[in-house]
């Protein structure tokens, strides 16, 4: 596969990913243009497949750490994502081929493609999620025994920090953490480099072309004006768990993590009906009658049933209408290892 | 609220003026809107004070809401060249301002762009120390170009908007007379859409003075020399000088004033309103008398900014939506302002809302034998299919599940009867068509505060007193009597991801003027 992306295509991966998002990962829109300006000063944003990786390449996942709020007003440079890259390669003694992304869900969907674009890499088609997660750790890179060293960090100015040993990815987050504080609560960081064996094996393939097929099955559909959840729901393999709207919101940060419980009341064939949500940034759970519908690591989306628009955790509000999706995980999320990262104990979840 | 007030809102096609003393409208009058501003405003104010009985000398204070501005944005006309001064050090370079414009907008606005050291971090750490020199270069810069107004942006400027105060400092000595546009008095957090908005105001400059001046000249036409005042997006008032400064704050002020008339002729503080016109049915929310705003940015001329504009949901059903009994459909076509042609009671071919509500008996308009032939049960389908939609907007505009009170006005109010599901009482108040006049009116004086404050050594309680001081400050400025001074809104939301505490603190007061 080589696939050169157009302002179209960012547009409808940018609305995949705000799906794919499961209530977090934070809003692609200022990544949106960054990547469209990207195109128009004439650099190419090129996605390649997994099976394009030479076992040997060498790949490097790229994300945005930090506060959203920071993130909208202090703005990037721009060429610090790329640069960080750089600083790698000369610690590391060699290139880097390919970038990744570590969370398809949200604004981390975008970020590799700016470093790509100007260091003229390719970026695979796959992440580490295929969804959105909290933590740095809850990769199935991580899960599957991916180093957590060397690791960098950089923000806007090019301060950076390179974590050379890290003794267990939780120690990463942790690290990472503590200098993005310090970087001012917005920075962007890599991981060590894996192979393209590795990543071959353990990266949740197709990501950008299923975030682009969402964002172009809702853009048909609004044009056809169709349902575009029925949309959503062919393009990823959903099924709807509840049509309604938002009857209760209780939310509070913790910790650094917004966690609130949501409910929701049916409406028409599901009138009668309430499912109640849990959510750490994401949408980690959903309950009917105290018995889970779709617990994490199983995607659990939110749209607005009218528009297909995905609804981030910290806008739900009272009276929206919505649908809430669930799609399961890849299979890679699923295994024993990964259940004691990203699965239901690993977020302490109980029936609220 | 004493003395005699005149408020008037010069919308597109009308313009409102309501004339009030103390609480009691005295007088409402709609009229034609003129191409020149001044000429249409001159003969509402004639008229409502003619209808009023009272002399022009009686009156106090005139307060004037306009779509004006919200016009020249969208017609991209009478707009001017601006200098654009980003405060930001090496951040924010990803994206160049005017990222994103339309080109005929960015074209028409575009008077060259500075990204010069300064700016601070969320701790208010600065990114750069502001560089001087740089500001003195740009101003020489656009002033070799002629441009007379400046919009400053600072990164987060609302967490210390020090450096935006000095450089427009720098640019009043180098640009003696121009017009400064500071973000941190504009937008809120979000560096991109702040600086649009900023940018916005910088370009509405001119016509701003020359607006304000037109309404100086038809008051002084009507024989009215009492000081003027302008309705902004919040529903208050800021002074005619102040205006012109901050044009862009006045750019959406019809919707609040038609909800903050509706709150004011029923005396309810907290309610749903309900306005069907004759194309579009808008809800809004009063919550301690004001409208509540939307969380995210508004969008004006597909220019994505951050201001706060009411929260207004607007759907296709007004006296004039045309409906087709089967399969059964009701608007978003509608016959509009024609109604008077086109609707079957005034011997029109078009079924229309206002003939079912007439032959159902609920209004009486034209000639009801004209739709004297529709079937009983057609006419409870249609008048059923109607109340739902208005009930589903109604559940979904409400802040709780509780049931709220709702005020039903505008012409198309006629289409809705009895209780609606999910109120707790339906009003319908005298004045209902001029209630934006009267929204205009009764509008009082505000200041805000809005800042992301991190609670290192300080605590919540001295944060939230010192945003309420600023935003007392602010009010008393812009007017208000500082001994009647009431705070409305007093919020902080706990942010994710940020160390410690980290919190964003909103505070706004309201008075009455001075």
């Amino acid at each position: 596969m080589n696939w050169n992306l157009t302002e179209a295509d960012i547009d409808r991966i940018t609305l995949g990913a705000g799906v794919l998002g499961t209530g977090g990962g934070g809003n692609p829109w200022l990544g949106a243009l960054m990547a469209k300006a990207q195109l128009a000063e004439g650099r190419r944003l090129r996605v390649i497949g997994l099976e394009d990786l030479a076992p040997d390449a060498q790949v490097m996942a790229l994300a945005g750490i930090g506060a959203p709020t920071v993130g909208v007003e202090r703005m990037v440079e721009g060429s610090e994502s790329a640069r960080l890259i750089r600083v790698m390669e000369q610690h590391l003694g060699h290139r880097i081929d390919a970038l990744i992304a570590d969370e398809i869900g949200g604004s981390n969907a975008i970020a590799p493609m700016i470093a790509a674009a100007r260091l003229g890499l390719p970026v695979v088609d796959a992440d580490g999620m295929g969804r959105a997660f909290p933590e740095v750790q809850m990769t199935t890179f991580f899960i599957n025994g991916h180093v957590a060293h060397p690791s960098g960090l950089t923000d806007f100015e090019g301060n950076t920090l390179i974590v050379t040993e890290a003794r267990s990815p939780e120690m990463l987050e942790r690290l990472l953490r503590a200098g993005t504080v310090a970087m001012g609560s917005a920075a962007y960081f890599t991981t060590a480099p894996m192979t393209g064996a590795f990543v071959r094996r353990h990266a949740v393939p197709g990501t950008l072309r299923l975030a682009h097929r969402i964002g172009d099955a809702v853009l048909a559909a609004r044009a056809a004006k169709d349902d575009p959840v029925a949309a959503i729901c062919g393009a990823m393999g959903a099924s709807v768990l509840l049509r309604g709207k938002v009857t209760d919101v209780e939310r509070r940060t913790e910790g650094g993590f917004l966690r609130a419980v949501l409910t929701l009341g049916g409406l028409d064939a599901d009138r009668g009906r309430t499912v109640r949500l849990t959510v750490q940034n994401e949408y980690l759970a959903a309950w009917e009658d105290g018995r889970p519908l779709a617990l994490t690591p199983d995607l659990i989306c939110m749209v607005d049933s009218e528009t297909g628009r995905p609804i981030g955790s910290e806008e739900v509000r009272y009276g929206l209408r919505v649908a809430l999706l669930t799609a399961p995980a890849h299979p890679h999320l699923k295994t024993e290892a990964a259940k004691r990262v990203v699965g239901p104990e690993a977020f302490g979840l109980r029936a609220p | 609220m004493s003395g005699l007030r005149i408020g008037v809102d010069v919308g597109g096609t009308n313009t409102d003026a309501a004339l009030l003393r103390g609480a009691q409208v005295l007088a409402t009058v709609k009229a034609p809107t003129s191409a020149d501003v001044t000429s249409g405003v001159a003969a509402a104010i004639g008229a409502v004070i003619a209808r009023g009985g009272v002399a022009a000398a009686e009156v106090t204070s005139v307060m004037i809401g306009t779509t004006h501005f919200l016009n020249a944005v969208i017609e991209g006309k009478h707009l001017q060249k601006v200098g654009i001064l980003r405060l930001c050090g090496r951040a924010t370079r990803a994206l160049m301002p005017l990222t994103g414009w339309p080109a005929s907008l960015r074209d028409a606005v575009d008077g060259g762009a500075a990204l010069v050291d300064g700016g601070v971090n969320v701790d208010t750490r600065p990114i750069a120390p502001l560089d001087h020199d740089a500001i003195r270069a740009a101003c020489r810069g656009w002033r070799a170009k002629g441009v007379t107004s400046v919009a400053v942006t600072g990164v987060f400027s609302l967490a210390d908007p020090g450096m935006e105060q000095t450089a427009a400092r720098i640019i009043a000595e180098e640009m003696p007379g121009a017009f400064v546009s500071l973000s941190h008095r504009i937008g809120v957090n979000g560096f991109l859409r702040r600086e649009n908005a900023t940018i916005l105001n910088a370009a509405l400059a001119g016509l701003g003075l020359h607006t304000v001046a037109a309404f100086g000249a038809a008051m002084a036409a009507a024989g009215l020399g009492c000081p003027l005042w302008l309705t902004q997006n919040d529903g208050t008032l800021m002074t005619a000088e102040t205006a012109a400064r901050f044009p862009i704050l006045t750019l959406a002020s019809g919707p609040t004033n038609s909800l903050r008339g509706a709150a004011f002729l029923t005396g309810l503080r907290d309610a749903v309103v309900i306005d069907i016109g004759g194309t579009t049915t808008d809800i809004g929310v009063l919550v301690a008398g004001f409208p509540r705003s939307r969380s995210e940015g508004a969008e004006i001329a597909g220019i994505a900014t951050n201001f706060r504009l009411p929260d207004v949901l607007s759907f296709g059903l007004g006296g004039g939506s045309l409906v087709c009994l089967s399969p059964l459909s009701i608007g978003p076509e509608s016959v509009g302002f024609r109604l008077t042609e086109k609707a079957r009671v005034f011997g029109g071919g078009d079924l229309t809302a206002t003939d079912i509500a007439v032959a159902a008996g609920l209004a009486e308009l034209g000639d009801p034998a004209l739709v004297a032939g529709l079937a009983a049960d057609d006419l409870r389908q249609v008048l059923a299919a109607m109340r739902l939609r208005v009930e589903e907007a109604l559940d979904r505009m409400k802040p709780s599940s509780e049931p709220v009170p709702v005020v039903l006005v505008g012409g198309g109010a006629i289409l809705i009867s009895g209780p609606l599901d999910g109120a707790s009482a339906v009003l319908r108040p005298d004045h209902a068509g001029s209630a934006n006049a009267v929204g205009a009116a009764i509008a009082q004086v505000s200041g805000e505060a809005d800042r992301v404050v991190v609670l290192d050594g300080t605590t919540r309680e001295k944060a939230l007193a010192e945003a309420t001081e600023t935003a007392r400050r602010r009010a008393i400025e812009a007017g208000a009597d500082p001994d009647r001074l009431e705070v409305v809104e007093l919020e902080d939301h706990p942010l994710a991801y940020l160390p410690g505490h980290t919190t964003r603190i909103r505070a706004k007061v309201v008075g009455d003027i001075a």
